[in-house]
């Protein structure tokens, strides 16, 4: 009898998230007022904001900073087969522009490296995948400015030039 | 029917191999039921049923309907064979047997187990395209790559075998040849660097009879090199090899997620490779045979006959998996064989399915811009290349450079979406994308089971056109001309019906069941089902009565490009969000949706 109720709980505990993540096209959308990205400094072509945090520049003729020009293009390679152009989502998987501004940098990092597994919805680990892991914060910069409303859906127009600085960390990386 | 179960289960105990060839075959000539997805060997996906027709199919009514309780992208179709019609879904790929001659009762349900680590390393969507069945058995390709032989008249599995390893990106979302003795089956991971092949399993034990692979050495590939043809010329030693720098061909991707067609007669099964991995082209100089083929292999022992390759050196993703549709057709005044072939790329080719000769090859989207079209002079020294146009060219135009308006985009004109052939007109109805795109390639590493895409694109409609996504049309593959064409919204993601009622069925994004004149392409009916449909339509018929029925279920690539709608970047930030969005029309909802004519 014990034994009866334990396996039904079970299984109503297994089928839970799958139901709940199911529905992927009505994600928590963001008020861009409620988020503060203002750029506190710049380093080497990175800016970042109060906390430290990687954060997108966009300037007032729409001129994007380098990270956020690769991160659209690394985000269209790696990303977009199941979150969708311009992170904006699939029938299956979530909106990830709104992610990177909801979860923070380091929630994002760790779902990203790990990966996590909801019922059939499962968000794949890239850990050890340096075409992505090596444009983390490219990637994490540009879905935020796109959570943020600060860019456009679709390339950006103009960005500024790759640094030496951000050249040389991508060829330690990449190896 | 139920007399036709019997003495086929009769005929599996006494299991001879011929007579499971002739099994399906009796089982596909029965135009009551639907034996097979692709409708037959040919491909031609044509029902000789006439009870629905011109004149009534406005009457068509929803006979019934079945929830498949999966929410991803459906598609395929569902069988009937006998009383018992066999519905497939996607991931978790449940079957279900249900009994027609028992109001729909679920006779069985087989749900395999499966390691959901798979699900995030299939492109685009958990798709399958639906069970096969031969010999009193159903066969299951699941997305883990493992192949299952279920007894059709209880479910209870007969044998299984994994055919690839989901770590290293291997996983399948195509259906399974049934031929003679045989079970076919290929395998899917063109973005993840795995090395495809065609592998046919003895239907009585699941026992491994021969894999060929796309690429590699000649006994990897299955060649003759005296005797395996490309445009009728012997393809010669290391053809697999001796197109690929150094050991890429290893990663070299020609995966084999199509649909499958075979020819008893020739002892051939015909079938197209895909992409070359990356989709970054100046990681891999060279043509990279035997990518972007399409292949003619022996049945037994699975040797190639003839190749062509359509796109050498890919610089777009214009995968070459699209079904080979079989027919017999006048050309030039002589009866001949033929395969005609929707590639992605754009082109409509025309062969000689015994001798791999190329006989027409046009564009079948008048948007189609990155080739000028194909070299048909067997003297010249590119005969049967493409000529490809600078200017589209991602290769020329090089890495990091973003190579601007090139129709069509790397979905293809057509996808796996199936076209269907009609008989008495002689066209073929094709449902096709009418998208274009950006395509900017720059340099990835590869690590094995991780994406090895190397490329960034952004798609769009094509511009300066109706503004929609795709087009449904009817094709002359002998002129190689559209004999007309019916704008869609979005792009048509469902494969065709044609009956001998002289009708057209097929579904569309917001999830209309449409059937449409096959001559002139009128639209005759129209019905909303509860989600976009990305299945093909088949028709069986029961105690005389015509039943026409489609699985809706949105999703798969459809459903990530499409889902939040696509923007041009080139037209400047008036008109982003200006185009359609699919989630304004449809839901996630797997359905299966049975229509017929009132009594």
């Amino acid at each position: 009898m014990s034994t009866g109720l334990r396996l039904t709980l079970a299984s109503a505990l297994v089928a839970l998230p799958i139901t709940a993540s199911a529905q992927n096209w009505s994600d928590q959308p963001v008020d861009p007022a409620n988020h503060d990205e203002t750029v506190a400094y710049e380093e080497g072509g990175r800016y970042f904001n109060e906390e430290d945090l990687p954060t997108y520049n966009v300037a007032e003729d729409g001129t994007v900073d380098w990270l956020t020009f690769s991160g659209f293009r690394r985000y269209h390679a790696e990303c977009h087969v199941c979150h969708g152009p311009d992170g904006e989502g699939s029938s299956y998987a979530p909106k990830v522009k709104n992610s990177a501004v909801h979860m923070g940098y380091y929630d994002f990092y760790d779902v990203v490296v790990n990966g996590r597994g909801n019922g059939n919805s499962v968000m794949p680990h890239f850990g050890d995948n340096p075409n992505v892991m090596c444009y983390l914060d490219d990637i994490y910069v540009y879905l935020k400015a796109r959570g943020m409303e600060a860019v456009p859906r679709g390339r950006p127009g103009s960005k500024e030039a790759k640094s030496e600085s951000i050249q040389e960390d991508e060829d330690a990386c990449m190896g | 029917m139920k007399k036709l179960m019997l003495l086929t289960s009769g005929l599996a105990l006494c299991a001879g191999m011929a007579v499971a060839n002739d099994d399906l075959v009796t089982q596909m000539d029965d135009p009551s039921q639907w034996a097979i997805q692709t409708g037959d060997y040919k491909n031609q996906r044509h029902s000789k049923l006439d009870t629905i027709n011109k004149e009534n199919v406005g009457d068509l009514q929803v006979a019934w309907t079945f929830s498949t309780g999966v929410l991803r992208g459906h598609e395929g179709s569902p069988l009937v064979v006998g009383d018992t019609m066999y519905v497939h879904t996607p991931f978790p790929n449940i079957v279900y047997a249900l009994d027609l001659a028992d109001e729909g009762k679920i006779k069985w349900k087989y749900e395999p187990k499966q390691d959901p680590d798979v699900i995030p390393v299939m492109c685009c969507d958990t798709v399958n395209r639906g069970v096969a069945y031969a010999d009193g058995k159903i066969f299951l390709h699941q997305a883990d790559t493992k192949v299952v032989a279920l007894n059709a008249d209880d479910g209870s599995v007969e044998w299984e075998v994994v055919n690839g390893d989901p770590s290293i990106g291997e996983t399948n979302t195509a259906t399974v040849l049934p031929v003679k003795d045989k079970v076919i089956v290929g395998i899917s991971g063109g973005e993840f660097g795995v090395r495809g092949h065609v592998t046919a399993y003895n239907m009585s034990d699941g026992s491994q009879a021969w894999r060929a692979y796309s690429m590699g050495p000649d006994e990897d590939i299955l060649v003759d090199p005296e005797n395996t043809t490309h445009l009728g010329e012997p393809v010669g030693e290391n053809s697999g090899t001796n197109t690929w720098e150094g050991d890429q061909w290893q990663i070299g991707g020609g995966t084999t997620w199509g649909w499958y067609s075979a020819d008893l007669e020739e002892n051939l099964m015909y079938y197209g490779t895909g992409n070359p991995s990356t989709w970054n082209p100046s990681q891999r100089p060279g043509d990279n045979r035997w990518s972007m083929t399409v292949m003619a292999r022996d049945i037994d022992t699975g040797e190639a006959k003839w190749f062509y390759q359509m796109t050498p050196h890919d610089e777009w993703d214009y995968d070459g998996v699209n079904e080979m549709i079989l027919t017999e057709q006048e050309i030039d005044g002589e009866e001949r064989k033929l395969l005609t072939h929707f590639d992605r790329n754009g082109l409509a080719y025309t062969m000689d399915r015994v001798s791999g000769e190329l006989l027409v090859a046009e564009k079948y989207d008048p948007v189609v811009n990155w080739t000028s079209g194909v070299d048909m002079d067997p003297d010249s020294d590119t005969y049967g290349r493409p000529e490809v146009v600078a200017q589209y060219s991602t290769e020329q135009n090089g890495e990091d450079v973003n190579s601007t308006g090139i129709c069509p985009a790397a979905l293809g004109t057509k996808d796996q979406q199936p076209a269907a052939y009609d008989p008495e007109t002689q066209l073929f109805l094709v449902p096709t994308n009418h998208v274009c795109m950006d395509y900017e390639p720059f340099r990835v590493s590869y690590t094995a089971g991780q994406p090895y895409v190397g490329a960034t694109l952004s798609m769009y409609p094509a511009p300066d056109s109706h503004g929609g996504m795709g087009n449904f049309i009817a094709w002359d593959n002998i002129n190689g001309e559209i004999k007309w064409s019916n704008p869609e919204q979005f792009s048509v993601w469902s494969g065709a019906l044609t009956t001998a009622g002289g009708i057209t069925f097929y579904g569309t994004l917001e999830g209309y069941l449409k059937a449409v004149d096959t001559s002139t392409g009128e639209e005759l009916y129209k019905f909303r089902t509860p989600s976009g449909i990305i299945g093909n339509v088949m028709t069986y018929e029961r105690e005389g009565k015509q039943y026409v029925a489609v699985l809706s279920g949105v999703g798969g690539w459809a459903g990530i490009g499409l889902a939040a709608g696509l923007t041009n970047p080139n037209d400047g930030l008036g008109a982003v969000g200006g185009y359609a969005a699919l989630s304004d029309y449809t839901a996630l909802g797997g359905q299966l949706t049975v229509f017929a004519l009132p009594d």
